[in-house]
């Protein structure tokens, strides 16, 4: 969006900057559970800073979606209190919020044009005519639907649909907006283009933004910060990169990007480091996060982080052959099959030329490998909860 | 997406490739209307079993009988001699001697024939009382032996009467207005303009009005009724809302004379109903339920539910609940969500449902003969009537001429006002 609209006034940054201190919005010990039984959202603690982009990540029956609905007022918290701007919004219904919603298949009104859509929000807020004319003006051109007014939603394409949705959410200027899978019914090409007018248009206005998806690159992609929620409950919360270079279990290691996963049992751990036995023979030192001696581990190694040792080199050497290539273009994945059976992703060089049972000596840094306790949820055993 | 507006093409390669792009652009058009003629004869052809058995059983009937209201050769064809000698005749004061002796003749005909009695019913229906009259001359002529049968007719004072020739003068004419004017209350007075037949005879508006305001009054009760029960079913859990549809649809597989004599039992003087109020002390005294518009109502509106609620239903579940988490998150407050966003969108469902009921209900027959008083018989109970018991066909036809007009008025407003494709019957 290079066209990036006038003077568009900046989420309400002037009032109560007190409440920046305590975070912009606060979940506290809040819990969700839609049968008394069973747990949508556990134990789910979590502040939101003003200006923020937060996504909530996480699998299908995470919770996420859960958590955004407690937020936007649609459902209620079993247990704990979710404030926003340090005041409780337990009692505060989903109209009296002034919280900016877009959802997944849009929820435009099919009885009405673009342009009442967006001016529904002000017209229930009183807002006399000529105003409404102007913001609902000023938001069709932010996000570039202008002469698409007396259009109805039904004569637009997905894009354009969310675009409507997303000035329709932005129009009251309310300084929270949720995004629930926003971009899901998208092709890939448009939503990387949507990710992108998402980002800027967060910039430009200053607004803070929760985010749920289950798509981790949209995740790495937007946020500021990233709640990885497994289990109803947040794995791990963190910035991007956290995530990615440093995740702290087997779950989120697995669900953020690629990794390769060795399993083994920890023979014995040193300062940091850990010493693991790989099933079926071989061992590994690896990077000891929350291990103990003698138990079962996961070792995660993303497959850049592997590399073919041609020299003698410091750090892990694992010998291999060669059971595929995958040809992507900028680069190759090779699969290589270790002696104890076990399959490593090797990210490689495009010019590499390696034939199918060529052997291989893969090596990585033992800063590169991280132990994770076993028993902790990996994203293969996702027990299925309430909600979403 | 749409196709691309002309203007973003390129406007001058467009206007030197027109003329050549137009007639291929023909040529193509024209082989895209042969293919699809085929389609359609095709699926023309699959249909046409069904649409030979509807005209046969349906359409052609339909047409024949409704064409009775307009033609009716019963007096033409039963007076021939009388309606020769009548063709001169000025319509006032009575005609001359050859009109009664052609009368005679075709009288005595009509005996010979058999077909004296139909002749006198037919009369009948246009001229009341004169069925008697017929019959009583006939049996005179043929027992008069010596006696001029002119002398004979003219001594039965019926023959006399001011109204009698104009009405047989009329009848000799096969197509006639009689009965159309009749269903509405009308008739053609002597000097040949339309008026309204005196009050103690009129019945038919007062009827047809009757008819109209029972299916207004049954539409609305269904719609008050059954449109939270929609929403309910709608917005219920799966399972729930299978169990309510099924509650919905149970009585609608009832036999309706069943369901019928079941609110005779319920609403009679000593039924459960009455039994009902008097216990819970809504009332001082029994009402009187049965044979009364009341329990008429009643009645209708539990047999019409289903067909008000099930296409408001259809309606309300394609509405996805975001629409409303939408408006609410918007900062729409239930009401006004509800008005400027909900209601909008089921309203074709809710005009479509009503529509349905009020067009059935012009046409009940069972229930108000079953449950209705003197005074709460519809339309098709007249109808009824003068097929079955009064056997004049041609009124039954000319009621139901009427019925069907009005129906349909009603539907083409109806598609005026809200479209065709917008009314979701299903």
């Amino acid at each position: 969006m290079s066209a990036v609209a006038t003077a568009w006034p900046a989420g309400n940054a002037a009032s109560a900057p007190a409440a920046d201190l305590k975070g912009f919005v606060e979940f506290t010990d809040v819990e969700k559970s839609y049968d008394g039984r069973t747990f949508a959202v556990t134990r789910l603690n979590l502040s939101v800073a003003r200006g923020e982009f937060l996504t909530l990540l996480g699998p299908s029956g995470s919770g996420k979606t859960t958590t955004l609905n407690m937020l936007a007022g649609f459902e209620r918290p079993t247990r704990g209190v979710i404030t926003l701007e340090g005041r409780s919004v337990d009692r505060l219904p989903p109209y009296e919020r002034n919280i900016g919603m877009v959802f997944q298949n849009y929820a435009l009104f099919p009885h009405m044009t673009v342009e009442e859509n967006v001016a529904f929000p002000l017209s229930v807020r009183k807002i006399d005519k000529a105003d409404i004319t102007t913001r609902v003006g000023r938001a069709l051109d932010m996000v570039r639907l202008k002469q698409f007014g007396d259009r109805r939603p039904t004569q637009l394409s997905g894009g354009q649909q969310q675009r409507v949705a997303l000035a329709r959410a932005l129009v009251f200027e309310p300084s929270l907006v949720l995004m629930d899978e926003p971009l899901g019914a998208l092709d890939k090409k448009l939503r990387e283009h949507m990710q992108l007018e998402i980002k800027q248009l967060h910039t430009m206005l200053g607004v803070t933004i929760v985010y749920v998806t289950h798509d981790q690159s949209e995740a790495l992609t937007m946020s500021d910060r990233v709640a990885v929620f497994n289990n109803g409950g947040i794995a791990q919360l963190g910035s991007p990169d956290d995530l990615y270079n440093t995740p702290q279990s087997s779950f989120v290691a697995s669900f953020i990007g690629e990794n390769n996963t060795l399993a083994g049992k920890v023979e014995h751990v040193v300062g940091k480091e850990c010493r693991v036995a790989l099933d079926g023979g071989g061992a590994i030192t690896a990077l000891a996060i929350g291990v103990a001696e003698g138990g079962a581990c996961h070792v995660a190694i993303r497959p850049e982080r592997l590399g073919l040792a041609a020299a003698a080199q410091a750090g892990n050497r694992l010998t291999a052959t060669v059971d595929g290539r995958i040809y992507l273009g900028d680069h190759q994945r090779l699969l290589a099959r270790l002696e104890n059976g076990q399959v490593l992703t090797v990210k490689v060089g495009p010019e590499a030329t390696m034939a199918n049972g060529e052997p291989v000596l893969v090596s990585c840094a033992p800063g590169d490998c991280r132990a994770f306790p076993a028993d902790a949820g990996t994203a293969g055993s996702i027990s299925k909860t309430t909600g979403e | 997406m749409t196709a691309i507006p002309p203007s973003e093409l390129d406007r001058p390669a467009l206007a030197r490739g027109r003329s050549a792009a137009d007639t291929d652009l023909r040529s193509v058009s024209a082989a895209i209307r042969r293919a699809e003629f085929g389609d359609r004869l095709r699926s023309l052809a699959l249909a046409a079993p069904l649409l030979v058995l509807l005209a046969l059983s349906f359409g052609i009937p339909i047409v024949l009988l409704l064409s009775r209201a307009v033609y009716d050769p019963t007096i033409a064809n039963a007076l021939p001699q009388t309606s020769q000698a009548l063709s001169g005749w000025s319509g006032s004061g009575l005609p001359d001697d050859a009109a009664f002796l052609a009368l005679a003749a075709d009288l005595k005909d009509n005996q010979a024939k058999g077909t004296a009695y139909e002749l006198a019913k037919s009369l009948n229906a246009r001229l009341p009382g004169a069925r008697s009259q017929v019959l009583k001359t006939v049996r005179q002529l043929e027992g008069a032996g010596d006696k001029p049968p002119l002398e004979v007719v003219k001594s039965v004072p019926f023959w006399s009467q001011p109204g009698t020739w104009p009405a047989i003068a009329n009848g000799t004419h096969a197509v006639t207005s009689f009965y159309l004017l009749s269903a509405l209350d009308l008739r053609w007075n002597a000097d040949g303009s339309i008026e309204r037949v005196p009050p103690e005879q009129a019945i038919f508006l007062q009827v047809f009005m009757r008819t109209f305001f029972v299916a207004a009054a049954v539409t609305l009760a269904t719609l008050l009724l059954g449109f939270p029960l929609a929403y309910l079913i709608a917005s219920a859990p799966k399972g729930l809302a299978a169990i309510l549809i099924v509650a919905v649809l149970l009585p609608f597989w009832t036999s309706i004379l069943v369901r019928t004599a079941a609110w005779t039992v319920l609403l009679q003087k000593f039924g459960l109903v009455n039994d009902m109020l008097l216990w819970l002390g809504v009332v001082d005294d029994r009402l009187d339920l049965m044979y009364s518009r009341i329990g008429l109502i009643i009645a209708m509106t539990h047999i019409q539910l289903p067909f008000t609620l099930l296409p408001i239903y259809s309606v309300m579940r394609t509405i996805p609940p975001s629409q409303m988490k939408a408006a609410y998150s918007l900062g729409g407050r239930p009401f006004t969500a509800f008005r400027r966003i909900y209601l909008p969108q089921v309203f074709p469902g809710v005009m479509a449902g009503c529509l349905l009921t009020f067009i059935l209900c012009l046409g009940y027959y069972i229930t108000p003969a079953l449950i209705g008083g003197a005074s709460d018989q519809l339309i098709s109970n007249f109808i009824g009537n003068y097929v079955n018991v009064e056997l004049n066909w041609e009124m039954a036809a000319a009621l139901s001429f009427i019925l069907l007009v009005f129906t349909l008025a009603l539907f083409g407003i109806f598609a005026r006002i809200l479209g065709l494709d917008r009314l979701k019957l299903v």
